[in-house]
């Protein structure tokens, strides 16, 4: 094997890592000398201005409004999602008690495994327009119901103290799914004895899922936490279907800022890639923060 | 390697293709500053059959924006355009997304010979011009007509057409159609209720009142794009003032939006706000929504542009007649008639300055500008152009006819405003967030005009944005 080991490394490692350099790090890299200039993207007439696009984004009241949201998004996003990741994955996998059956999940896991899963297989404009429809301040199903059990029914999308929470719901719900199975997956990993041994204890299922589940899953929750943190610096897509970072920038988010600046109602490239480089020191600097606090002895099994 | 030290790596791999958005910039600089890249490559011999110069088997390129008007009426110019010219190849692209199909091939000097630049992708005008990516369509003004007898292009225009699409005196951008901008109102609801469309704005109010009594909403708007609001705040103002109202607007004057006009039409509108006259929930739907809720009669007026008929075609219940009006008169002391309303040019068609075929773009305007191109275009979506009289001999729908009425009835009084042109994100984002805020009830109309004031001194103080002045 010894000799043939490197042709089959390059050969397998070569072509993607060609394509992601240029495709993912060469725009990337782009991006850093775009920002020192005034570019205005539709010629090759570029000046020079140093960090005055910096000095720009730092007095840009409406830029500050975004990067409030997404600090907002950034704690709530990873938090709600993997809390309610974790509940549904530990009902699926170890909430059933019936029987001497042992360590099963509640009734009908299997179909709701598959339910949880269905907004993955969703693009995220559908998910967008269904929720508008969801939304919809007269006709749609939320208020429907709202109205049909005597609650007021507010207009969403349409009201800035509820437009930016009713697209965070649409997040969580959307990402829940994902981590219901990325957890899932990793229960199973769990010996089974462990879990016996701690019904044997008499341990409740709270007892059970933070004393056993929660320090075994660690690695997995520390990955999803990053995972989600990077799609809480983002949440372009959405928010840009739904809301368009309204009514009064109220749901504004810093990646539709900068695609405003390039490509919405003005064509500035060099302060967009201004704005982007900043995004990428901030989600850089999220991620190595989030592994740095997760860090923790790994727990081995055998 | 562990396990540990898999789910890291992964997570390093995600966070360097993180932000999906992230750094969009592409292929960016383009050809290493190099200016003289692309440009007119085809030339042919001027003559009186071919004034434009262009030369006959030259490849025209041509991108349309697929939008509500669709890419079928342009393959039936192009087919016009081969027909007198058999060996020119064309390449027709329809798109929705203009700014990023186009943006590098703009940098790279390729850019194609005709581009329709409309929809939600547009490429800002205000950075194209300062760029001087467009070319000059003045050429074109001068030549003679295709198929009107006698005349030059100019003189077969609509007034104002011109006007909208130049910029600093070039006329850089020929927007083909026109476009009315009004109040609509179902013909039919008004018939079987008894109601007249009111000529003043104490009348208004009181049909209002009337109409909230029978159980309908006087009122809707687009909560998610309220700017469509502003077109009838505007309107009203400018009716009472006079057009300079509108010009001090589109010149970033100090104040021209707190103008004594500005303030009058504010207050009046603030009535439908204050009264609860638009249908409840509307802040919180779309432009589709709203003009469904108002084709499902669940609201009497709304407030938009002509090409809301073939907008709402699938929609519109039978023997709904929409028809438009122009807003109503504050008072007797208003400066233009009742009469007068908002007509402009829409729908913007450019050549890039780096055209390879620019001689041949330049023509295949003046195909759609001949009378044969305009009347196939309306005939096919129900749209009037900029071609005067292209109307006649085509039988149009009954909301286009209504249009036709008012734009006549309107006539020399008719005004514009160009502001939305000049500086897009000023009409996009700013004014669209206060009318945001002012229609659903959340602000005053002092802190409505102090909204869009601020506005539009942003984007006088920004030395980035270039300015242009509108004579």
């Amino acid at each position: 094997m010894k000799h043939g080991k490197y042709p089959l490394i390059i050969t397998f490692l070569v072509p993607p890592l060609l394509l992601y350099g240029l495709f993912v790090l060469w725009p990337y890299l782009q991006a850093f000398p775009i920002a020192g200039t005034d570019w205005l993207g539709y010629s090759s007439d570029i000046n020079f201005v140093g960090l005055d696009n910096f000095a720009t984004l730092v007095r840009d009241g409406y830029l500050w409004n975004a990067v409030k949201n997404n600090a907002i998004l950034l704690v709530l996003l990873p938090v709600l999602t993997i809390v309610l990741g974790l509940f549904f994955a530990t009902m699926l996998n170890t909430g059933g008690r019936r029987g001497r059956a042992g360590v099963v999940g509640v009734r009908g896991s299997s179909v709701y495994r598959l339910v949880y899963f269905f907004p993955q297989v969703l693009s995220v404009v559908i998910i967008a327009l269904l929720w508008k429809e969801v939304y919809h301040p007269n006709n749609g199903l939320l208020n429907a119901t709202l109205r049909g059990i005597g609650l007021p029914a507010p207009t969403w999308l349409g009201d800035p103290r509820t437009a930016f929470w009713a697209v965070l719901a649409v997040m969580v719900w959307s990402s829940v799914g994902f981590y219901v199975v990325l957890f899932g997956a990793a229960m199973q990993a769990i010996p089974r004895d462990i879990y016996e041994a701690v019904m044997l204890d008499g341990a409740s299922r709270w007892t059970t899922l933070r004393k056993v589940t929660i320090p075994l899953l660690w690695d997995t929750v520390q990955v999803a936490w990053i995972y989600l943190a990077i799609a809480a610096l983002d949440g372009f897509i959405l928010i840009q279907q739904m809301t368009d970072g309204g009514p009064n920038h109220s749901s504004d988010v810093i990646g539709l800022r900068m695609y405003n600046t390039a490509f919405g109602s003005e064509t500035k490239f060099g302060y967009a890639s201004a704005i982007g480089v900043v995004m990428f020191f901030l989600t850089l600097s999220v991620a190595v923060l989030a592994l740095r606090a997760a860090r923790r002895e790994r727990i081995e099994y055998s | 390697m562990n396990r540990r030290e898999i789910l890291r790596r992964t997570a390093a791999a995600g966070l360097l293709a993180a932000p999906a958005t992230g750094l969009l910039t592409g292929c960016a600089l383009g050809g290493g500053g190099d200016e003289e890249s692309g440009g007119e490559t085809y030339v042919g011999t001027k003559s009186e059959q071919n004034p434009l110069g262009v030369k006959e088997d030259a490849p025209l390129e041509v991108v349309i924006f697929n939008g509500g008007f669709g890419e079928e009426y342009a393959k039936s110019h192009e087919a016009m355009y081969t027909e007198r010219y058999p060996k020119a190849q064309i390449k027709h692209s329809a798109t929705q997304e203009i700014n990023k199909t186009l943006q590098p091939r703009f940098v790279d000097g390729t850019p194609p010979d005709v581009v329709n630049n409309s929809g939600a992708g547009q490429i800002d005008f205000n950075g194209l011009v300062s760029q001087n990516a467009l070319a000059d369509l003045g050429e074109l003004l001068d030549a003679p007509s295709l198929d009107i007898p006698g005349k030059t292009v100019r003189q077969t225009l609509l007034p104002g057409a011109v006007d909208v699409g130049s910029y600093d005196g070039r006329f850089l951008v020929l927007n083909y159609t026109y476009t009315v901008y009004g109040i609509w109102y179902s013909t039919k609801l008004f018939a079987d209720r008894g109601w007249a469309y009111p000529k003043t704005w104490d009348d208004h109010i009181a049909l209002c009142r009337e109409i909230k009594a029978a159980g309908i909403a006087p009122w809707t708007y687009a909560g998610k794009h309220p700017r469509y609001m502003s077109w009838p705040v505007i309107a009203t103002a400018v009716k009472f003032g006079g057009p300079d109202v509108a010009k001090a607007i589109d010149n970033l004057e100090p104040n021209a939006w707190k103008s004594e006009a500005m303030k009058a039409a504010a207050d009046a509108w603030y009535q439908i706000v204050k009264d609860g006259y638009i249908l409840s929930g509307s802040p919180g739907l779309d432009h589709v929504q709203s003009q469904t809720a108002w084709c499902q009669g669940k609201a009497a007026f709304i407030s938009c542009g002509s090409w809301l008929e073939s907008e709402q075609k699938n929609v519109t219940p039978p023997g709904f007649n929409m028809s438009v009006a122009p807003t109503p008169s504050l008072g007797s002391g208003d400066k233009l008639p009742f009469e007068a309303l908002r007509g402009t040019a829409g729908e913007p068609f450019m050549v890039p300055a780096k055209a390879k075929n620019r001689a041949g773009g330049l023509d295949y305007f003046r195909t759609m500008l001949s009378m044969k191109g305009a009347q196939d275009f309306t005939r096919r979506v129900s749209s009037l152009t900029v071609v005067a009289g292209s109307t006649q001999g085509v039988e149009l729908p009954f909301g286009l006819s209504s249009v036709v009425k008012a734009l006549d009835a309107s006539g020399a009084n008719g005004f514009n405003w160009v502001y939305n042109n000049y500086y897009r994100k000023l009409e996009r984002e700013l004014v669209d967030a206060a009318c945001g805020e002012f229609f659903s009830g959340r602000s005053t109309p002092a802190d409505f005009l102090e909204a869009c004031q601020k506005g539009a001194d942003q984007i006088a103080a920004d030395s980035s944005i270039k300015k242009y002045k509108r004579a």
